[in-house]
């Protein structure tokens, strides 16, 4: 099968899930990423495995728990009104610590909003969204090909630490065609998963919940998730950095954003402005360090940070520069996309301000 | 080739969606790099459609498309809304039997071709945009003749590929007009 094929973004996720052994899909169809469900619709079975539309939004992130629970690969989808609505069941797998998949292929906010693309969930993907101490993995994809690897990849990324781990998208690489080359093989890491609940014939029950009445036991186990949480950091920070070191000016942006941002870096270099960029592919754990030790380069004179929504990323940029250079931000929202011709321009402006 | 970018628009039920498809798929098949990115959600038949589609030698930047080389327009609305986004020096593509008025730009090459009446004249209105496929093989050179064939092959289900002869014949037709 060494032949690129042209396919959606969303049925790659669907085919990349079912490749990674994903056999448990629950979901309730939202635009822009009900093609996943489709393509599930029409392929777990085949595959061996169980596709369900559930009644809800909620009681799909509850069956992916359950499903987790007993030992399977299981995933849900869907955009952003119904990402708020899975938060509670987010809380309780990090509370599990159960592995799931989640993808949310965003659409613009807030409340119903719009269909057309956005980034406006950064802050609830990357931040929390549910309630408590807690952290999900949460990964940015900017092409279809990214996307088929990925999701396999986060399948992987779920059972080794044993927590949630969703693919950011947005209604871009959800609705778009590239062409996807697919492995012969995929690289699965099996898991033995001993703490499953598969029934207790021949050794000690399993339980899986996440109340803690005792203070110090709850206290003892946020410690464990924090030990967790901080050892991804370390070991699991992915980021691109682009055309960075003789740049003047580094754009910070993810997902489709980045990729216009990759068009715009062309065209300042062929106008003498120096531009590179990084773009996270992990928002959790983010890219922290690259950017902070790009901030104290003498080169560097300044960030912009470009994202489809009203400035979130930011914030975590400018944590990351710490005050040593000025960070402009550029965001568009409504499902609204900045052309290259609006950040190029800013970036000129940004370019005579800092040298003047 | 740097990120060449075509927009095609009209009616939904058309088959822009579909041709910029095929359209994709044969840069594909010439090894170039390539994007498809439809209007989509609550979209109509008879309520309007578009797609664009990005062709380079390179990773693809944005494949949503600000300014482009080249507009296909099947409907009068969708000439008026994209007219204004192609390139100066760009192309403008229309099927002239369903649009009755030309351009108000001075700055492109124009392209007035009756496709929907050479598709009526070959039985199946569904030849329209292959007729303006092959037309704009012919005016940009984004693609080749062969790797529409091969993409026919590729994408039509074997119990369809008694119509490629056709399809191919309403290509060739719009290549023809392009070099009048």
């Amino acid at each position: 099968m060494n032949k690129r094929i042209l396919m959606k973004g969303n049925e790659v996720i669907a085919e990349a899930a079912i490749r990674a052994g994903c056999r448990y899909y629950f979901g309730y169809p939202i635009t822009p990423q009900t093609e996943i469900m489709h393509y599930m619709a029409l392929t777990m079975n085949k595959a061996g495995g169980t596709f369900l539309q559930a009644e809800s939004e909620v009681a799909a992130i509850n069956m992916v728990y359950g499903a987790s629970a007993a030992g399977g690969r299981a995933m849900t989808s869907s955009s952003s009104p119904g990402i708020s609505l899975k938060q509670e069941g987010f809380s309780y797998i990090a509370g599990a610590e159960l592995p799931a998949v989640v993808v949310n292929i965003v659409r613009a906010g807030p409340g119903l909003g719009g269909i057309l693309p956005a980034q406006g969930d950064y802050f609830q993907a990357t931040k929390g969204g549910g309630h408590g101490d807690y952290r999900n993995i949460v990964i940015a994809p900017a092409s279809i090909q990214e996307l088929y690897e990925m999701t396999v990849e986060a399948f992987n990324l779920a059972d080794e630490y044993r927590m949630l781990v969703m693919i950011l998208g947005d209604g871009t690489l959800g609705q778009m065609m590239e062409p996807v080359l697919f492995r012969e093989e995929e690289p699965i890491v099996e898991s033995t998963k001993e703490w499953a609940l598969t029934g207790n014939k021949g050794r000690v029950h399993n339980s899986i919940q996440s109340i803690y009445i005792n203070p110090d036991d709850l206290e003892a186990k946020n410690n464990e998730l924090q030990a967790k949480y901080r050892a991804i950091e370390e070991k699991e920070t992915r980021f691109e950095a682009m055309e960075t070191d003789d740049a003047e000016v580094v754009i910070v942006a993810f997902g489709t954003c980045s990729r216009i941002c990759r068009n715009v870096i062309r065209q300042a270099r062929e106008q003498g402005v120096k531009v590179g960029m990084i773009r996270p592919i992990t928002l959790w754990p983010y890219p922290s360090e690259v950017i902070s030790e790009l901030a104290k380069d003498s080169s560097v004179k300044a960030f912009l940070d470009v994202e489809l929504n009203a400035g979130q990323m930011i914030e975590d940029v400018k944590l990351a520069v710490n005050g040593v250079k000025p960070v402009y931000f550029h965001g568009r929202t409504g499902g609204n996309l900045p052309s290259q011709k609006e950040i190029l321009d800013l970036i000129m402006n940004i370019h005579k301000e800092v040298n003047q | 080739m740097i990120d060449y970018s075509i927009i095609l628009a009209g009616f939904g039920g058309q088959g822009v969606l579909s041709a910029g498809k095929m359209l994709a798929e044969a840069a594909l098949i010439e090894g170039k790099e390539v994007s498809w990115f439809p209007s989509y959600g609550p979209e109509m038949r008879g309520g309007t459609a578009n797609c664009s589609v990005v062709i380079s030698d390179q990773v693809i930047g944005s494949p949503v498309i600000n300014d482009t080389d080249v507009l296909i327009a099947l409907n009068r609305p969708s000439l008026e809304k994209f007219e204004k986004q192609v390139k100066p020096g760009g192309i403008i593509i229309i099927d002239s039997s369903l649009v009755k008025t030309g351009t108000t730009r001075k700055d492109v090459r124009f392209f007035p071709i009756p496709s929907s009446e050479i598709a009526n004249e070959l039985g199946n209105m569904a030849y329209a945009t292959v007729v303006l496929l092959g037309c704009l093989s012919a005016a940009s050179g984004c693609f080749m003749r062969e790797a529409f064939e091969k993409a026919l092959y590729d994408v039509l289900p074997e119990r369809r590929h008694h119509m490629i002869p056709s399809n191919l014949d309403a290509f060739d037709q719009g290549v023809q007009l392009v070099k009048k």
